[in-house]
């Protein structure tokens, strides 16, 4: 256990009841949804906020807020179990709520970076537990007993043989002093941390009820489907709308900036009246072109840069002294996201305030950029998220947000901006390309210098120059290179190492071979190293490192496969969470079908084990589906592929059986929507060099005539 | 426009729609059935399948005007009490990730389901394959629908 200091501030502690209203509706539709049948089944007459995450009724039922945008990576359900288990309720009778975007009052309300739950982690149970020590105050005090004599278990308040509920002194617990200090439980204490929770939301998903963006309909309410430059570089010279005003159902045509909106209160006619639209283009800056990047920054590579990331020890020099050297160059192309829900965004702005409710990872950024894009103070400003149908990143950057801002203040009417398939493939905020050419000087046949050259777009930095084998190689040196491009990009899940760690522990198995090496053993024994007398600042844990791969080799039975599988071996450490993967290939003819995937992971505390076993297969799974077929290209600025029938996403005969392996930790929660995915392309590529002899250097595999089961 | 009579979930419906109007827009747009998701628009990613006279189809490239008389099911209609044997093993796998091409996948393996109670792996791949799925649920998915199955 451990005694923390509670940090509100007054705006978090607003002690509201609510008589009726809002209360009785919350409870109505959740008892006609999903009641379990041990659950409380009256309806609140009154519900006490104790703080900003969580409110009590009458009847012992608790609502939690869940501060965090939700895309899938399971926190609606994830951040509301943790401050239950430390306000001790049956997690039956908890509600959970979406929270408002309210700074003020929650950390963090951001869906990126694989860190809800680790920044939330602090937070979510202060909050539980200052209410529970609340709700053990006034219970004390109405027993006129000390409150360190009180327990609590399940949304009861205990005393010798005298029990409340939480229900029956939820109105006094909301006007306790809010303590300066509270108990945070054991982990051993953990009674919904740890345990399987279903999905909150799996009624409303599996019965189609209108959770997410697309699904938002509001009073005059009308779509807006907008034509935007067909090619980066482009700008609008002039267009003509006659056609598009003809189809029937269309209401109006608005430019804004280099965009044209069709509006009609049938998402079919806007479609039809973006399709319609007549626009002429004129280049406004460079159209660039696959073959335009791949020549730059393969040049970028044999450059040396004016500052490196990271350098230890002199391996320029040891390079030059070296009995040999090896060097690969890894490719990887830009990326779309491919959110299954395409981007969209609800605006309504009027004289008096502006509302905004859509898919979102960054609301409070969003936000302030309406706030500025409309020159309106934010407090005149809503934001309200739903729930995202997939986000991988492309949901960090508000563009489509701001679009309804923009048109909605023109048209004067509410709008839904929907983009179509093809919209949301062709404008999008790529993965950037990316290029890495790595080399090690052997001598005496262990590995001397380490020398890292990246080539990234619009990247100030491609590389994790502070990871492995960072402070594992006496000479060290890692230098990236910028190529900048009018081609938006951005974080695409694990950004960099979604590709970096693919060509690391490709090059390492490489390498290790060359040695004679077991690819196992090689990186183990450079652990150690980095360990006993690490070179440089060590910014990784080994320990937790060696821990997942050895892990991993016990749980795929690593070196022992039978006749006809052939095992790949990565690892990798990203969003503070550590992996270890075996990949296993069997050969059908002369072609390789991925069977199985062993993943290792350390992720400290595991809060939710079924939801975090889906996010470890699906990192996998979407891993393995860009590592094969995921390609994307430019000519002349124009996105060469702009739907489903061209763009190839993996299906699921495709996807392999992941075993997943948790490591047992007490540890505070790390990242783990991420972390799965970097290191399986690797595995993957090193199990098909085993089966094949055949190297992968570039992504897709697919265009290398590999083709999976 | 035109009006089109519809059998939607059992319950007659009358909508004035474009003729060439994917169902896909009509059910969204004119009847409020948002259950059926919108993916690429070219049937290539199964998010908006529904039932046509118990067959799968792909909402957004069926047009209104080719419906007829032929009785429309979606996620919505797919049981009363959200109790079909897909959805109970939908709940029981804890499915969904981001949960927006799920809707598509059940109205999907419901068909295969009702054609063929008890599909190999093979059989179940080969009738999921027009369903994507980015968020990569495909094993639970699997693992929902042989569960479904084994209670056939």
């Amino acid at each position: 256990m451990s005694i923390i200091k509670t940090t509100y501030n007054r705006r978090s502690f607003l002690k509201v009841s609510l008589a009726g209203g809002g209360g009785l509706m919350l409870s109505f539709s959740w008892l006609a949804s999903c009641a379990p049948s041990e659950a409380i089944k009256e309806v609140p007459s009154a519900w006490f906020d104790l703080n900003a995450y969580l409110s009590i009724a009458n009847n012992g039922e608790v609502t939690i807020m869940s501060p965090n945008p939700e895309v899938g990576q399971n926190v609606k359900t994830s951040m509301p179990m943790i401050v239950a288990d430390e306000l001790d309720v049956d997690w039956k009778n908890v509600i959970v709520k979406q929270a408002p975007l309210n700074p003020e009052s929650f950390t963090r309300q951001v869906a990126g970076g694989s860190q809800s739950i680790r920044q939330g982690w602090h937070s979510l149970r202060m909050a539980g537990a200052t209410a529970r020590e609340m709700l053990k105050n006034a219970a004390a005090k109405k027993w006129n007993v000390n409150a360190s004599d009180c327990t609590t278990e399940n949304g009861y308040v205990i005393h010798g043989k005298d029990k409340l509920s939480y229900g029956e002194i939820a109105t006094m617990a909301a006007g306790m002093e809010v303590p300066a200090e509270v108990r945070l439980k054991d982990p051993s204490e953990f009674r919904i941390i740890g345990t399987d929770r279903r999905n909150v939301d799996i009624e409303g998903i599996i019965t189609g009820k209108p959770l997410f963006g697309l699904d938002t309909k509001k009073e005059g309410m009308q779509y807006a489907v907008v034509l935007r430059p067909p090619a980066f570089g482009l700008k609008l010279k002039s267009y003509d709308d006659t056609e598009s005003r003809k189809v029937n159902g269309v209401n109006d045509v608005i430019q804004f900036g280099n965009k044209i909106a069709v509006l009609s209160k049938s998402t079919w006619a806007a479609i039809k009246g973006q399709r319609a639209l007549k626009a002429q283009w004129e280049m406004d800056t460079m159209l660039e072109s696959t073959s335009y990047h791949d020549k730059t920054m393969r040049a970028m590579l044999d450059k040396k840069a004016s500052e490196p990331k990271r350098s230890d020890g002199d391996a320029r020099a040891q390079f030059a002294n070296a009995d040999s050297v090896i060097e690969k160059v890894y490719e990887a192309p830009f990326l779309p996201h491919n959110a299954m829900e395409p981007m969209n965004f609800y605006g309504n702005v009027t004289a008096e305030k502006a509302e905004f409710i859509g898919p979102i990872q960054t609301p409070e950024r969003t936000r302030s950029q309406i706030a500025e894009l409309l020159g309106r103070p934010e407090k005149e400003i809503t934001l309200e998220m739903t729930r995202m149908g997939g986000a991988f990143g492309r949901r960090l950057y508000g563009d489509f947000a701001l679009e309804a801002a923009a048109i909605s203040n023109l048209a004067k009417t509410p709008v839904l901006v929907v983009y179509t398939r093809e919209d949301d493939m062709t404008a999008g905020t790529y993965r950037p390309a990316a290029k890495y050419k790595f080399k090690a000087a052997i001598k005496k046949g262990e590995m001397v210098a380490y020398h890292l050259v990246a080539a990234g777009v619009n990247s100030d930095n491609a590389t994790r120059e502070h990871n492995f084998p960072a402070s594992a190689v006496a000479h060290y040196l890692v230098e990236s290179h910028n190529l900048e491009s009018n081609i938006t990009t951005g974080a695409w899940r694990a950004p960099i190492t979604n590709f970096l760690a693919y060509a690391e522990q490709s090059f390492f198995d490489e390498l290790a071979g060359e040695l004679g090496k077991d690819p196992v053993q090689f990186r183990l024994d450079l652990f150690a190293r980095a360990k006993e007398n690490p070179v440089g600042e060590l910014q990784y844990d080994v320990d937790k490192s060696i821990g997942v791969i050895k892990l991993a080799v016990e749980k795929s039975g690593w070196g022992n496969a039978p006749e006809g599988i052939y095992q790949g071996f990565s690892t990798y450490y990203s969003h503070n969470t550590y992996v270890a993967e075996v990949a296993e290939v069997l050969m059908q003819g002369n072609m390789p079908i991925v069977k199985r995937v062993v993943c290792a992971i350390d992720c400290g505390i595991v809060v939710n084990p079924i939801a975090a076993i889906n996010q470890v297969q699906g990192g996998v799974i979407d891993g393995i589906g860009h590592a094969m077929y995921g390609d994307f290209s430019f000519e002349n600025g124009q996105p060469q592929t702009k739907n489903f029938d061209k763009y190839r996403l993996i299906r699921m005969k495709e996807a392999p059986q992941v075993e997943v392996h948790f490591v047992k930790s007490d540890n505070d929660p790390t990242g783990l929507g991420e972390p799965a995915l970097p290191p399986v392309g690797a595995a993957v590529a090193n199990a098909i060099a085993r089966a094949t002899g055949k190297r992968l250097y570039k992504q897709p595999f697919i265009k290398e005539q590999i083709i999976l089961g | 426009m035109a009006m089109y009579n519809l059998r939607i979930n059992g319950i007659s419906f009358q909508v004035d729609a474009e003729p060439d109007t994917p169902m896909l827009w009509v059910l969204r747009d004119n009847l409020n059935l948002m259950g059926t998701k919108y993916g690429c628009g070219i049937g290539q990613c199964g998010a908006c399948t529904v039932h046509l006279d118990g067959a799968a189809v792909r909402s957004c490239s069926l047009p209104v005007s080719r419906v007829g008389d032929k009785a429309i099911t979606t996620i919505e209609g797919l049981s009363e009490k959200a109790d079909h044997v897909l959805q109970l093993a939908w709940r029981e796998h804890d499915v969904p990730q981001c949960g927006y091409c799920q809707a598509g996948q059940i109205m999907n393996a419901a068909v295969l389901l009702s054609n063929n109670p008890k599909p190999s792996d093979q059989e179940i791949d080969h009738a999921m394959h027009g369903n994507l799925c980015r968020c990569g649920t495909y094993l639970k998915i699997k693992a929902a629908i042989k569960t479904a199955s084994s209670k056939l």
